[in-house]
């Protein structure tokens, strides 16, 4: 169910751009060419820590229109669950990954008549990729990418270099800030904006968008949420009759895969809803923290996004 | 393994048959006795060798004929190939799909170089040499999309997706049971699918859109659907009934063999890589009554399927007019015996 194919692949360029960021090229072990992406495309990566395995999604940078290596650029976060401090800390050139065809949430909309890109700090990678995309295809675009300070702005060298005026770039600590309001007043009718960043940020963006009275239809966001932490609690899955412990960093889906099962998902962040799962029974409550369901399946109780929601409580019965 | 290409017509004399391999490998769409409507799709992954699924792209005796007609169709009538200007990226998308599939597994037919961006082309059964750049339309004599599916069987839609829905924005139609492209053409999922109403009400299309938007790269699905036509006709566009409709009256109890065909639509579902646009082919076979009872058991079978088929399904499908004759004729073929489980001949 999950995923499409996977690819071996081994790292064969690995660098700290900044203390914070860690850029990784990768290339098939078997010498195959890896399939072509475009724009804002991500990968699922299967990181084999030694303790429990975890697959997280990166944003792939770049986009190879004729296929070729992967770039990911990985954050180290302090609340991580080991993904991105192991990356940091472990991987390196000749390092073996395995790394899923990728797959596409965020694809650049081929009818906007102009792009408004708007990223934070390590958001900037499917953004940056939709730059160079909008750019190779001369269509009207402009990019606002906001960062705490010039350090951490890896990738805005490069980035100026290649779209010139088309790039503004604000630095917090020199006290420029990112005014969306006055970004979004000029834009002509058929403008569409993309969101990248912190959870604060797209959620002010998108709210000036909408007060702007920007339709629902021209806004584009990726936000992959890392599951939520919390107490442990058991899994039943009704239909293979398997029952599990959902560890305290670990998510529903990743306890459920250790037991053997193969769950849907594709994007282990609370986004597509391709890992919806009927609960058939709850002792407990559900703590919902996907941005798939509405509000009201929320309240109703009988659906979880398994990859990033949880219970506080004692058991959960699943229709798995 | 090269393919004996056979010289015919679908129109016209109708001189279309097939070889009794053909008939062995022909996707057969009923597993039981009864047909029951169910959406039936599956990974679109390698089935056993010498059936339709062993290989992504299906090459087979037809092929050259096939694409005579597709030239007659195109010539008559050019709107049934049109893209919305967006398309583009998805149609270099198609191109390189069905190039690098056709060229992989019918290596005597087709050869595919490619070094980098510079890529070279060799149909040998169409007599096509060519040399192009990925990505630069103006260096192949046709776009993209019409350039490549004149040498692939099968009629291609792509559909774009965005606003939560997919539109059909492009695609080459040539072979289609009663729909038209150009009527279809820049219409979302839900709209190309208003005239069935009752399915609207079970959520059916809301479930199925809901699936085919999460579909992956690398992950087709397929399923097969079918329905029937009076002589081997492959362009029954609504636009061509007043050629096609007339032959639903001539079917009689002597040639019933010759004339009344199955016809089976092999479609399957691609995301595409570039574009992140879908494809959806519908590949085409038929077969004469003359030729599915050479096989016992779907003799057998097709008789009480269809002579159990409930009349509204017959009725959609257009059956009516010839059904009874058909079936009359098929019980000759059945002499009551039990059929084996699965789709292929016995
Ligand atoms: S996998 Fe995408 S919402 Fe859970």
């Amino acid at each position: 169910m999950s995923g499409g194919e996977d690819f071996r692949v081994r790292v064969v360029e690995a660098e700290n751009v900044t203390p914070t960021i860690r850029r990784l090229r990768m290339l098939r072990c078997d010498g195959g060419a890896l399939p072509p992406y475009a724009a804002g495309a991500h990968t699922v990566l299967t990181l084999e820590t030694g303790g429990p395995k975890l697959r997280n999604a990166y944003s792939l940078l770049g986009s190879t229109l004729s296929g070729g290596a992967y770039e990911i650029a990985v954050l180290r976060t302090e609340a991580s669950r080991g993904g991105s401090a192991f990356i940091h800390a472990a991987v390196g050139v000749g390092t073996e990954l395995t790394l899923s065809t990728p797959v596409n949430l965020f694809p650049v909309h081929h009818l906007a008549r102009r792009h408004v890109l708007v990223a934070g700090g390590i958001g900037i990678t499917p953004i940056a990729a939709m730059a160079a995309e909008l750019s190779a295809m001369n269509a009207p675009f402009e990019l606002h990418y906001a960062v705490r300070d010039e350090a951490l702005g890896a990738f805005a060298g490069d980035l100026a270099l290649r779209h010139g005026a088309k790039l503004r770039l604000y630095v917090s600590r020199r006290q420029e800030r990112l005014a969306v309001r006055e970004i979004l007043q000029h834009q002509p009718l058929g403008t569409h904006l993309y969101v990248c960043g912190p959870e604060r940020m797209i959620e002010a963006v998108l709210g000036d968008a909408r007060a702007a009275g920007w339709p629902e239809d021209s806004l584009h966001a990726e936000r992959f949420l890392a599951p939520a932490g919390g107490e442990p609690f058991a899994v039943r899955l009704a239909r293979s009759g398997l029952m599990a412990t959902v560890g305290e960093h670990q998510s529903l889906l990743e306890a459920i895969e250790a037991a053997g099962v193969d769950a849907p998902y594709l994007c282990r962040g609370g986004a597509c809803g391709q890992c919806e799962t009927t609960v058939v029974a709850a002792d407990g409550s559900l703590r919902h923290h996907d941005h798939f369901l509405s509000d009201a399946e929320k309240a109703a109780g009988d659906k979880i996004m398994i990859c990033v929601s949880r219970l506080e409580g004692r058991e959960l019965v699943l229709d798995l | 393994m090269t393919i004996p290409f056979r010289t015919e017509t679908f129109r016209g004399d109708f001189t279309f048959s097939n070889s009794p391999a053909a008939i062995r490998r022909f996707p057969f769409p009923f597993d039981r006795d009864a047909y029951m409507y169910s959406v039936n799709i599956e990974q679109h992954v390698p089935g056993r060798v010498q059936t339709t699924t062993e290989f992504p792209i299906d090459i087979d005796e037809h092929y050259v004929a096939e694409m005579e007609d597709r030239a007659l169709v195109l010539k008559a009538d050019p709107l049934r190939c049109q893209s919305l200007p967006h398309m583009i990226t998805a149609e270099w998308d198609l191109l390189e799909l069905l190039m690098t599939s056709m060229a992989r597994h019918y290596p005597d037919h087709f050869t595919l170089t490619c070094d980098g961006d510079r890529w070279h082309w060799v149909n040998r059964p169409l007599g096509i040499d060519q040399e192009f750049t990925f990505g630069e339309a103006a260096t192949l004599p046709l776009p993209p999309m019409e350039y490549v599916t004149r040498q692939c069987q099968g009629d291609f839609c792509l559909l774009d997706q965005r606003d939560d829905n997919l539109w059909m924005d492009a695609g080459i139609v040539t072979t289609q049971a009663d729909w038209s492209l150009d009527f279809d053409l820049g219409m979302n999922f839900i709209e190309w699918h208003g005239p069935v109403p009752l399915a609207h009400d079970l959520g059916v299309f809301d479930r199925a859109l809901k699936f085919l938007m999460n579909l992956q790269q690398g992950r087709p699905v397929r399923r097969l659907n079918w329905t029937m036509t009076i002589n081997p006709r492959l362009d029954t566009s609504p636009e061509n009934y007043h050629l096609w409709g007339v032959d639903k009256a001539s079917v009689t109890p002597e040639n019933v063999g010759d004339k009344v065909h199955l016809r089976v639509e092999l479609q399957a579902l691609w995301r595409l890589p570039r574009s992140n646009a879908i494809v959806f082919s519908i590949r085409c076979y038929l077969i004469k009554m003359d030729e599915l009872v050479t096989q016992k058991k779907w003799a057998r079978r097709f008789h009480r399927v269809l002579r159990d088929l409930p009349p509204e399904i017959a009725g959609y499908k257009g059956l009516s007019r010839f059904r009874e004759t058909t079936i009359d004729w098929l019980a000759r073929h059945d002499d009551g015996a039990e059929t084996s489980p699965g789709f292929g001949p016995d």
